[in-house]
C-alpha cells in the first residue's frame, strides 16, 4: 500500500459497509436489500447510513420473507441489477436455501450462459457473541457443496471491504460470510477509495516451516495465537486464512503443505463433511508424500451450535489447536 | 376490507363492558385469575429485563404491552392442549403452566430450557420466523386422527405472515382440517419494519379468506375478548370444524429484544400513549373498580406472592449447576454414532490435558 493512499481505520463490520456504499456510489444498478437494513441499518449496524444516503429503492427493507426477497433478487440480477442481499444472521438462511440451491446456483448453466445470477447474499455468522439459538450456525459446507456459487469469508477489515467489492463485481452469485465475533473484535487501515482483493486467493498471515495451519473467519485469531505460543516452544507454523472457500487456493494450500509436512485444519463448523475433508482431500492430491504426519482437525462437533452456556466447550480454542500442533509434531 | 372484519371488545380502554355476550361467563373468580396472571407475567418480564441488564441472563425479548393477548389465549386451553411458542411468548408459556425456572434458563442459554413440565405439551420456542406453522398443523391433525378432543395453538408475529411457512402452514391445517388455532399477535412491527411496509393487506384476519378458515380481528389488549375468541376457535377445532385464524391487535412498548434499540426507527412517544390508554393491565383494573372487585389487600398479598415466587424461581436458575459439556454430545442421536462418540471421546481428553 503506497502512503498516498488516504485510509480510514476500520472494524471488520464497518469495512463491510464502507464496500457497499462504495459499490452504490460506484454503480447505480448496485442496491441493498433485507431486512431491517434500511431505517434501522441492519441489526449489526452493517448498512447504517446507507439508506439516508441512497433512498429506500436502493437500500430496501423488504417483508420478512429470506425466499421472498431472494428470489426476487435473482430475478433483479438476472435483469441487469447487482442486488446485495443481507440474511440477518446465516442460521436464518434456510428458507431462501431453495432459491439459492435450485436457482441461483444454476441458471448460467440451464440457459448455457444466457442468463447469470451475479449477486451477493451476505450474512454475519459463527459463534462466541452469547447470541439466541439458530443465531450461531456456521453452515459454510451447505455453500460449498452447492454447485454454481463461490463462497467467501473474510477475517480483517482490509480483506471484507476488497473482497466485498470483488464479489459484488463478480458476474457469478457470491455467499459473503462475516464472522460475527470479529465484526468489532479489530481495527485495520482500509482504503477509502475502491480496491479489490481477489476471490479465490488465501493469505498467509503467519509465516512458519514446522506445521501449516488452515483457518478462516473468527477461526484465523485463535490458529495466530496457538502459533504464537508454539513459536515460544520453537515450532514454528504456517497459519494461512484461506479466505475463499469455493474455490479453494489449491496453490497456496500445496505449497505450505509442501514446505511444512504437517497439517492442521481448523474450524468452527461441524467436523462431518466438512470444508476440511475437502482441504485435506487437496493435500492428498497435490502433497502427500510430503507429508510426515498424518493431517489433524479442531472443529466443532457433529451437535447443533449449542445455547450459548455450552458455547465455550464447542467453540475451538487456542489450547485445543496447541494439543494439535503438539501431536502432529510428534507423530 | 377491514369493514369485514372488525375489531372485537369486550371492555374498552375505560374498562366499561361494551358487549353483552358471555356476560354470564365472566365470574369474579375469573377475573381476579386472569387479573393475577397479567400481573405475574409483567413482573416476570420486567425482571427478565433487569437481570439481562445486570448480567445475569443473555439477550432477552421483553413483551410487556402483550400480556392480554398471551394470557387470554393460553388462559383458554385445556392441560391436554398443545402449545407452539415463538421467543416472545413466555408470557402464554407461563399462562400454560411452563416453569419459570426453565424459562429463565431458556434465556441464560441453557438446555433444561426447552423441557416443558410433566404433563404438559409445550414445544420449544420457534426462533427462526413462521416455522412452527406446519408443525402445528401436524400436531393438530395427528390428534384429530387419535380421536382426541384435544387442539393446538401456534403463537406468531405479524412479520411472520410473511414468511412461506406462514401460508404453507395454514393451507395445510385447512386442507387436514385439523385442530389447530393459528394466534397472531400484531404488535405493527417486525424489529424495525412497521406492518405498512410489511403488507399492502389492511388486516391479517382476512389472509384467512384464501385458505377458507374462520378468521377474527380482535382487540389483543382486552384479555377477555381474547379469552372469549380463542374459546370460541378451540371450541370449534374440538368440535371436528377444522383451523381458525385470531389477529390479536396489541403494541410492544418495549425493544424488539435487549440487543435492540427502538429509538431508530420509533417515536417512543406513541408508545408512552399507548401505555397510558389501552394498557391491558390497566384496563382490567378499571374494570374490576367498577365492578368493585378491586380489593387492594387482595392486591398487595397477591403482588407479595407473585415476587416471592419470581425471586424464588430466579434463585433455582442461579443455583443450577454449571452447564455440562457431556449434554452437548448427548441428545443429538438416541445412540450416539461413532462420530460424535469419537468427538465426545477426544474433547474430553483434551480438557484433561490442559483445560478448555
Ligand atoms: C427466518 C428468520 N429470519 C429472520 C429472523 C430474525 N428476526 C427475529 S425476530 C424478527 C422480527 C419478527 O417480527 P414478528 O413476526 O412481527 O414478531 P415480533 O418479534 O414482533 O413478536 C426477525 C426479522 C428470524 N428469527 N428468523
Amino acid at each position: 500500500m503506497s502512503t498516498a493512499v488516504k485510509t480510514n481505520t476500520l472494524t471488520l463490520v464497518q469495512a463491510v459497509t464502507d464496500g457497499m456504499r462504495t459499490m452504490l456510489r460506484e454503480h447505480d444498478d448496485v442496491l441493498v436489500l433485507g431486512e431491517d437494513v434500511g431505517v434501522n441499518g441492519g441489526v449489526f449496524r452493517a448498512t447504517d447510513g446507507l439508506q439516508s444516503e441512497f433512498g429506500e429503492t436502493r437500500v430496501m427493507d423488504t417483508p420478512l420473507s429470506e425466499a421472498g426477497f431472494t428470489g426476487a433478487a435473482i430475478g433483479m440480477a438476472v435483469n441487469g441489477l447487482r442486488p446485495v442481499v443481507e440474511i440477518q444472521f446465516l442460521g436464518f438462511v434456510y428458507p431462501a436455501y431453495e432459491q439459492i440451491m435450485t436457482h441461483a446456483s444454476r441458471i448460467r448453466a440451464r440457459t448455457m450462459g444466457h442468463y447469470s445470477v451475479p449477486m451477493v447474499i451476505r450474512a454475519p455468522y459463527g459463534a462466541g457473541v452469547r447470541a439466541p439459538e439458530i443465531h450461531s450456525d456456521s453452515i459454510e459446507a451447505l455453500f460449498t457443496h452447492m454447485p454454481g456459487i463461490k463462497v467467501v469469508c473474510p477475517s480483517s477489515p482490509y480483506d471484507a471491504k476488497g473482497l466485498l467489492v470483488a464479489s459484488i463485481e463478480d458476474p457469478d452469485p457470491v455467499i459473503f460470510l462475516e464472522p460475527m465475533k470479529s465484526y468489532r473484535s479489530s481495527r485495520e487501515e482500509v482504503p477509502e477509495d475502491k480496491y479489490t482483493v481477489e476471490i479465490g486467493k488465501g493469505k498467509r498471515v503467519m509465516e512458519g516451516d514446522d506445521v501449516s495451519i488452515f483457518a478462516w473467519g473468527a477461526m484465523v485469531p485463535v490458529a495466530e495465537k496457538a502459533a504464537k505460543e508454539m513459536a515460544e516452544q520453537g515450532v514454528t507454523c504456517d497459519v494461512i486464512d484461506l479466505r475463499t472457500l469455493y474455490p479453494l487456493d489449491k496453490d497456496l494450500i500445496a505449497e505450505s503443505v509442501q514446505k511444512t509436512g504437517r497439517t492442521v485444519i481448523l474450524h468452527e463448523a461441524h467436523r462431518t463433511g466438512g470444508v476440511g475433508c475437502e482441504i485435506q482431500s487437496i493435500i492428498n492430491d497435490t502433497s502427500f508424500l510430503y507429508q510426515k504426519a498424518p493431517v489433524e482437525y479442531v472443529t466443532g462437533f457433529d451437535t447443533p451450535v449449542p445455547f450459548f452456556a455450552y458455547e465455550d466447550h464447542y467453540l475451538p480454542t487456542s489450547n485445543r489447536v496447541v494439543q494439535a500442533i503438539q501431536k502432529v509434531v510428534n507423530f | 376490507m377491514e369493514n369485514q372484519f372488525p375489531m372485537k371488545q369486550w371492555i374498552d380502554e375505560e374498562g366499561n363492558v361494551v358487549s353483552e355476550e358471555f356476560q354470564e361467563n365472566v365470574t369474579e373468580d375469573l377475573v381476579k385469575q386472569i387479573y393475577r396472571q397479567l400481573v405475574r407475567i409483567r413482573t416476570f418480564d420486567r425482571k427478565c429485563i433487569s437481570l439481562q441488564r445486570q448480567g445475569r441472563i443473555g439477550t432477552y425479548a421483553p413483551f410487556e404491552g402483550q400480556e392480554g393477548a398471551q394470557v387470554g389465549s393460553a388462559y383458554a386451553l385445556e392441560d391436554d392442549d398443545w402449545m407452539y411458542p415463538t421467543y416472545r411468548d413466555h408470557g402464554a408459556t407461563m399462562t400454560f403452566g411452563h416453569s419459570l425456572k426453565n424459562i429463565l434458563a431458556y434465556w441464560n442459554g441453557r438446555n433444561e430450557a426447552c423441557v416443558p413440565p410433566e404433563g404438559r405439551h409445550i414445544f420449544p420456542p420457534a426462533v427462526p420466523i413462521a416455522t412452527q406453522l406446519p408443525h402445528a398443523a401436524g400436531t393438530a391433525f395427528a390428534e384429530k386422527r387419535k380421536g382426541t378432543k384435544n387442539a393446538v395453538i401456534c403463537y406468531f408475529g405479524d412479520g411472520a405472515t410473511s414468511e412461506g411457512d406462514f401460508h404453507e402452514g395454514m393451507n395445510m391445517a385447512s386442507v387436514l382440517q385439523a385442530p389447530v388455532v393459528y394466534f397472531n399477535q400484531n404488535n405493527n412491527f417486525a424489529i424495525s419494519v412497521h406492518i405498512s411496509k410489511q403488507m399492502r393487506s389492511k388486516t391479517i384476519a382476512q389472509k384467512a379468506l384464501s385458505y377458507d378458515m374462520p378468521s377474527v380481528r380482535v382487540d389483543g389488549n382486552d384479555v377477555f375478548a381474547v379469552y372469549f375468541e380463542t374459546q370460541k376457535a378451540l371450541d370449534r377445532a374440538r368440535n371436528g370444524e377444522g383451523p381458525s385464524l385470531i389477529e390479536a391487535v396489541t403494541w410492544r412498548y418495549g425493544a424488539h429484544t435487549t440487543a435492540d434499540d427502538p429509538t431508530k426507527y420509533r417515536d417512543q412517544k406513541e408508545s408512552d400513549t399507548r401505555r397510558e390508554k389501552g394498557d391491558p393491565i390497566l384496563r382490567v383494573e378499571l374494570y374490576m373498580k367498577k365492578q368493585g372487585l378491586y380489593d387492594e389487600a387482595w392486591v398487595k398479598q397477591m403482588k407479595e406472592e407473585i415476587s416471592k415466587e419470581i425471586d424464588q424461581a430466579v434463585q433455582e436458575m442461579e443455583a443450577m449447576p454449571e452447564a455440562n459439556p457431556e449434554d452437548l454430545f448427548d441428545y443429538v442421536f438416541e445412540k450416539p454414532t461413532w462420530t460424535i462418540e469419537e468427538q465426545k471421546k477426544a474433547y474430553f481428553a483434551s480438557l484433561e490435558r490442559g483445560g478448555m
